[in-house]
């Protein structure tokens, strides 16, 4: 169970979060919306330990851990996954290395046993046939020369290796064409189970067609100001943002 | 000190070197005339201080530090030294200090390898060369390889252990000659290890006959007192290749120069370079690439990762004369600074007289990627392992070329024991 507790963060002298209470129970999906600005993909790196975040007070943790006190790879080995809105390519690293080093670290750090190569090959091998990806994406620079489409997937790909308890997607479904849209949902869906829970960050309810989350929240100047079922995103898609932050305010 | 008396002490230096010769001439081998005629060029220039442009970046200056003696014959023991190269299971060459070794060599058989005594081979210009020069003066030993005409001799290792016998500082001087006939093949790995203070100045001549080819792959894993100052002539004719890699990761201070004339059409010259130093280490490498014949190709890649206050230099110098059109050169350095401290230089040269040329070259230093090991990270790779993989990839360009798999495997262990020296 992920539960953030007024959290409030910064960059420099900036505050961008201001009091966010979230929580998100062991196998649930909650979707966050909100206005572009509103603090989304900052709330997806402080949890995720991305660096030149200062979180200023609040709490949040998984499974009763402190996760702001940890290190990206100690979230990483608890179960904590992001999918980057933004993947970053990686010039001269293979995506099988990449994909197995992460794996084997997770697995070291859980004191579980590594996976040799074959293992891992065959792993992902399955999981690319589910996704509808080439063999020769393991082959390739992690990311480089990716399309935005193929970018995403590949984000998707790593989830299912790596099995997380926690993802985190960071408007996974911008840029994405109907069809990768709708890869990248059933690689999400195929991971929902009572050991999965996941926070899908999007402006748009189009991706919420295709994962339809338990909760949908919006998030506005830093806070969360409206929370509601599923029917919330359609509100949102009717009538937009202005309604719900201008009742807020 | 002022800088005029650190000069001078350089130049003392130089003259200690000149002392010992005039004590051993009588008895070193070969042609006495060649060496009177270097030492009276090393008596005339000195050791070229920071005012000679080549030598800019690179200062000679704390070999007065040290007062270098004569090798010492036998050393006893070399197993703990030994033990540090890796097997590639080919034929060996030993030299320890800068003297054969028989006994620890192992060349079953070989037609065309002459070991013993220096092998001026190819004459090295030493009159522009106050090291060159000096090799000549006191060179007493040194591997001769002659490849017969279409002959693929495979594999031979070429290995030289420093040492610093009884704690005293030696210096040595060892002389190669490689020379592939018409059409012949060799891969030459050269690697070099030691343990204490001593100056390594070898001087190697390779001579690559028409539509010949070799690959020359060098690790250079010195000790971290040692002054290790190589220099490299090699003549390709038309058709030939010469295709070398040098990985530096060992050596106080290093220089690994490398002259490379492509003297013939359609020759080929490949200088890719690896550089990783730490703590207060310097190494240098420089190029000098001239075109001499047209549709010649040459491709440098040189790659520096540096840590603590370490101090990297690339000089790349490509000469393209009048008759060489057609020419392809390539050149690329890039430099990773793993510490505010570290320190980079880059000097790329062209001088192209012929008018249908295609030459690039590009120049970069960077950081690690706080993107990427961010990335890295948040899938669970601890972030050292993290930076090594940066690293790494940062390196992979540069050595991709190298299809030599027990070399490269080589290559890549002495990178991955550099980089736990750095961790610790």
């Amino acid at each position: 169970m992920l539960e953030i507790k007024g959290l409030e963060a910064s960059i420099g002298d900036k505050q961008i979060l201001r009091g966010i209470d979230l929580v998100v129970p062991q196998g649930e999906v909650h979707a966050i919306m909100g206005p572009n600005g509103s603090g989304k993909s900052t709330l997806s790196y402080v949890l995720s330990g991305r660096p030149g975040y200062e979180v200023t007070a609040g709490s949040a943790t998984f499974d009763g851990k402190d996760l702001l006190e940890m290190e990206p790879e100690e979230r990483a080995a608890l179960g904590v996954f992001l999918a980057f809105q933004y993947p970053v390519e990686l010039p001269g690293v293979g995506n099988a290395n990449f994909l197995r080093t992460a794996l084997n670290a997770q697995k070291r750090a859980r004191g579980e046993p590594e996976l040799d190569a074959p293992g891992f090959l065959k792993l992902a091998r399955a999981e690319m046939k589910r996704l509808s990806m080439p063999d020769d994406m393991l082959k390739r620079n992690v990311n480089v020369g990716f399309s935005g489409g193929e970018k995403k997937r590949n984000e998707v790909l790593q989830m299912a290796i790596l099995k997380p308890k926690l993802a985190i997607l960071d408007e996974t479904d911008s840029g994405l064409d109907i069809d990768a849209l709708k890869i990248v949902a059933d690689g999400v869906n195929s991971q929902r189970g009572p050991n999965f829970s996941a926070v899908v960050i999007t402006h748009y309810q189009r991706l919420l067609e295709h994962i339809v989350p338990d909760r949908v929240h919006v998030l506005s100047a830093g806070r969360i100001i409206r929370s509601g079922g599923p029917e919330l995103a359609l509100e949102l898609e009717a009538n937009g943002y202005a309604g719900i932050v201008a009742e807020a305010a | 000190m002022s800088a005029a008396l650190k000069s001078s002490a350089l130049q003392a230096s130089a003259q200690a070197f000149l002392q010992r010769f005039e004590g051993l001439r009588a008895r070193l081998p070969g042609d006495v005339a060649t060496r009177d005629a270097a030492a009276s060029i090393l008596r005339a220039s000195g050791f070229p201080s920071a005012r000679t442009e080549a030598w800019r970046y690179t200062s000679l200056r704390p070999l007065a530090e040290v007062e270098f003696n004569e090798p010492l014959t036998p050393i006893a023991d070399c197993a703990e030294l030994l033990a540090r190269v890796p097997n590639l299971g080919a034929p060996k060459l030993v030299f320890v200090d800068g003297r054969f070794r028989d006994d620890l060599s192992d060349y079953p058989a070989l037609a065309g390898v002459r070991v013993g005594g220096p092998s001026f081979g190819l004459q090295a210009k030493p009159e522009r060369d106050a090291l060159v020069a000096l090799n000549t003066m006191l060179s007493e030993d040194g591997a001769e390889i002659n490849v017969a005409k279409g002959v693929d001799a495979g594999t031979i290792v070429l290995i030289s252990l420093g040492t610093a016998p009884q704690g005293r500082a030696v210096a040595f001087h060892p002389r190669h000659s490689v020379s592939l006939a018409k059409n012949a093949k060799l891969t030459l790995v050269e690697i070099a290890v030691g343990e204490g203070a001593y100056l390594h100045n070898p001087v190697m001549s390779v001579q690559v006959a028409a539509g010949a080819a070799i690959t020359h792959l060098r690790i250079q894993n010195e000790s971290s007192s040692a002054f290790v100052l190589s220099t490299l002539y090699a003549d390709i004719a038309e058709r030939g290749t010469y295709d070398s890699f040098t990985l530096a990761l060992g050596g106080r201070l290093s220089r690994a120069e490398i002259h490379a004339r492509l003297a013939g059409p359609d020759a080929i010259a490949h200088l890719n370079a690896a550089q990783l130093l730490g703590g207060s280490q310097h190494a240098d490498f420089t190029t000098i690439v001239s075109h001499d014949a047209p549709n010649c190709a040459s491709r440098q890649t040189v790659k520096t990762v540096l840590s603590g206050h370490s101090r990297g230099v690339f000089q790349g110098k490509i000469e393209v004369a009048r008759a060489a059109q057609k020419t392809d050169g390539y050149q690329m350095n890039q430099a990773l600074l793993l510490s505010p401290d570290a320190e980079m230089d880059s000097k790329p040269q062209l001088e192209i007289y012929a008018d249908d040329v295609k030459c690039s070259h590009g120049a970069t230093v960077g950081e690690l990627d706080a993107e990427q090991l961010f990335y890295l990270r948040s899938r669970g790779v601890p972030v050292e392992q993290a930076r090594m993989m940066l690293v790494r990839a940062f390196l992979n360009e540069a050595l991709d070329p190298i299809t030599h798999e027990a070399a490269r495997e080589a290559m890549e262990a002495a990178i991955d024991l550099w980089w736990e020296r750095q961790a610790a």
